[in-house]
């Protein structure tokens, strides 16, 4: 990256104003760089992004606590999809929503607001920060599935399904994050994103496999974004099937009228 | 396009419900100088100030930065225009040091940010995560995200409050550095010595509207005062019958006196004043000869009752 061209300055004087904007992408790179480092000295936030998809991972795998196969192998081979749709829930959703509300509550919504960088600047800043986060759990879980012994089940074309789910996934959490804590107090979107996350991870199909929910709710939960996400992570990464259209449909749809009722709703201050 | 005035602010009105915060405001602040916005608690500043920042939208009238719109013009004027906020704005986990970094980075050409920290005498306090900061160094870590891009026009909300002496001075210090180098200024205070010290021209404000403005000088005008103390309950009247025409003389608090000229106090006032006292046999007491401060004019213009 270019550093931005410094003023020199006598000690005793001032210097002239020289006003200006930087290119957008530099401003861009500077905030998402900005948010991944507070994010990655945030202990709750790693706590929920990281360090609990790796236990679940880990735990459920070696021993067959909530009876998802049979055997180790069929066990990871199941739950390392689901820990992928775990992650980008508690990236895109939980984190992005409480980091959000405590910014709007502080006043550093509104203070950005004033900067060259623009409105539409700093979503692009938060996706940036969201999706590198994403990379990042996923080479570690992959790394963490692979060595529990892991082996995907997936065909030609798995990883291009796979990164697109995900990133319709981080869409349509992104905007029902945005939403939240564009909308309430930050204390409110704080609980709210934690219990969201507790009760998705419990029916979206991450840790306890969809078949096991009666017949009748199956088609209700795979229409939720979680549900989604994970039954399409699931066949592609797990049954080799090829594009999941359905669940990629459901999750733009999240991702359409999440993301425009967030900037319907969304106030700064 | 200097001839544009920094700021022009014409028959301004913002309501909240049935209150207007803002009242019929009108106000122009000139390129390159500094200007001191003065009122009480609730005077309408922070309003005033927001709708120049582009955060709330005029009711009525209008108003124009650097000849722009600062809603519709939004874009051009953010490079050009810095702000600080009267509290708040930072995010409480940053450090000092990376917040100003990432600043100068959506700038073409700001100002080096360990510079300008060492300016405010935050040097020691870049790698302090900003919750750990006292009040007055989150309130300079503030004031130097506002001029980091080398605005031409800063909006100062209250700069000083709060602050101790040294950082005072050194916020004071860095206004006069940016009217020097030719950035306009409008900044709102309390303090009367800031605007007096600071301040090209000064306005105040009182409900939403502008009660005097002017430079400081022009606020005090040539008026003179003597004070003196002595016995409470003198008689007043007997003591302005012997001076001079158009003087006008109080006694409040009992047992302090107030003699007031509109032209500067000269010395036959001061003879007139010591030779009623003589004649009546009262020794007046730390006596003193006094231009009006602004203070005075202030509290002339707002009255001196508190304001929550």
């Amino acid at each position: 990256m270019r550093r931005a061209p410094v003023a020199e300055a006598p000690v005793s004087g001032w210097p002239a104003p020289a006003p200006g904007a930087a290119p957008i992408a530099r401003m861009i790179l500077a905030q998402a760089a900005l948010e991944a480092r507070t994010l990655l000295r945030n202990g709750e936030q790693l706590l929920l992004t990281l360090i609990i998809p790796v236990l679940l991972l880990t735990a459920f795998s070696l021993d067959d606590l909530v009876k998802v196969g049979s055997g180790q192998q069929s066990r990871v081979d199941f739950l390392v999809p689901g820990v992928l749709a775990l992650a980008v829930l508690s990236t895109a959703f939980t984190s992005q929503a409480i980091a959000t509300g405590f910014e709007r509550r502080y006043g550093v919504l509104k203070r950005l607001g004033s900067t060259p960088l623009s409105r539409g600047g700093l979503i692009g800043a938060k996706t940036v920060t969201v999706i590198a986060v994403e990379a990042a759990q996923a080479v570690i879980l992959l790394g963490v599935g692979l060595a529990l012994g892991w082996r995907p089940h997936a065909g030609a074309a798995a990883a291009a399904w796979v990164v697109l789910l995900v990133l319709a996934g981080t869409a349509a959490f992104s905007g029902l994050a945005l939403l939240l804590a564009g909308t309430l107090r930050a204390e409110a979107t704080l609980a709210l994103a934690n219990l969201v996350y507790l009760v998705l991870l419990g029916i979206g199909g991450i840790i306890f496999p969809l078949a096991k929910f009666p017949a009748a709710a199956r088609p209700v939960l795979t229409l939720l974004p979680s549900g989604a996400l994970s039954d399409g992570l699931h066949a592609v990464l797990q049954h080799a099937a090829g594009l999941p259209a359905r669940d990629l449909a459901v999750l733009v749809v999240w991702a359409a009228v999440g993301i425009a009722l967030a900037a319907r709703l969304f106030r700064w201050e | 396009m200097s001839d544009t005035p920094a700021v022009e602010i014409c028959d301004l009105v913002k309501r909240y419900g049935h209150t207007a915060a803002v009242d019929g405001l009108s106000l122009r602040a000139r390129r390159g100088a500094v200007t001191a916005v003065l009122g009480p608690n609730g005077a309408g500043k922070t309003t005033t100030i927001e709708i120049c920042e582009g955060y709330r939208r005029a009711g009525a009238g209008s108003v124009s930065v650097l000849g722009l719109d600062p809603v519709s013009d939004a874009r051009a004027l953010r490079p050009r225009v810095g702000v600080m906020l009267q509290s708040g704005g930072i995010p409480p986990a940053v450090r000092p040091g990376e917040y100003l970094a990432v600043l100068a980075r959506f700038h073409a050409h700001p100002l080096d940010p360990a510079w300008l920290l060492d300016r405010l005498g935050l040097s020691g306090s870049a790698r302090t995560p900003v919750r750990r900061l006292s009040g007055g160094q989150q309130q300079r870590v503030s004031l130097a995200a506002a001029v980091i891009g080398r605005p031409e026009l800063v909006f100062l909300d209250e700069p000083t409050s709060g602050l101790d002496p040294q950082a005072r001075h050194a916020t004071w210090d860095l206004i006069a550095g940016l009217r020097a180098a030719g950035a306009s200024v409008i900044l709102t205070t309390h303090h009367m010595e800031e605007a007096e010290r600071l301040a090209d021209h000064v306005a105040i404000v009182d409900h939403g509207r502008l009660v005097a403005e002017g430079t400081p000088a022009e606020l005090t005008g040539t008026a003179g005062q003597v004070r003196f103390r002595a016995e409470p309950g003198l008689d007043v009247e007997a003591l302005l019958a012997a001076l001079p025409v158009d003087s006008a003389a109080k006694e409040s608090p009992a047992g302090h006196y107030l003699v007031e000229v509109h032209d500067r106090v000269d010395p036959r006032l001061v003879a007139a004043v010591t030779a009623w006292c003589a004649e009546h046999g009262v020794l007046a007491q730390e006596l003193r000869i006094e231009s009006r401060t602004l203070e005075d004019v202030f509290l002339e213009l707002t009255g001196r009752e508190l304001r929550s």
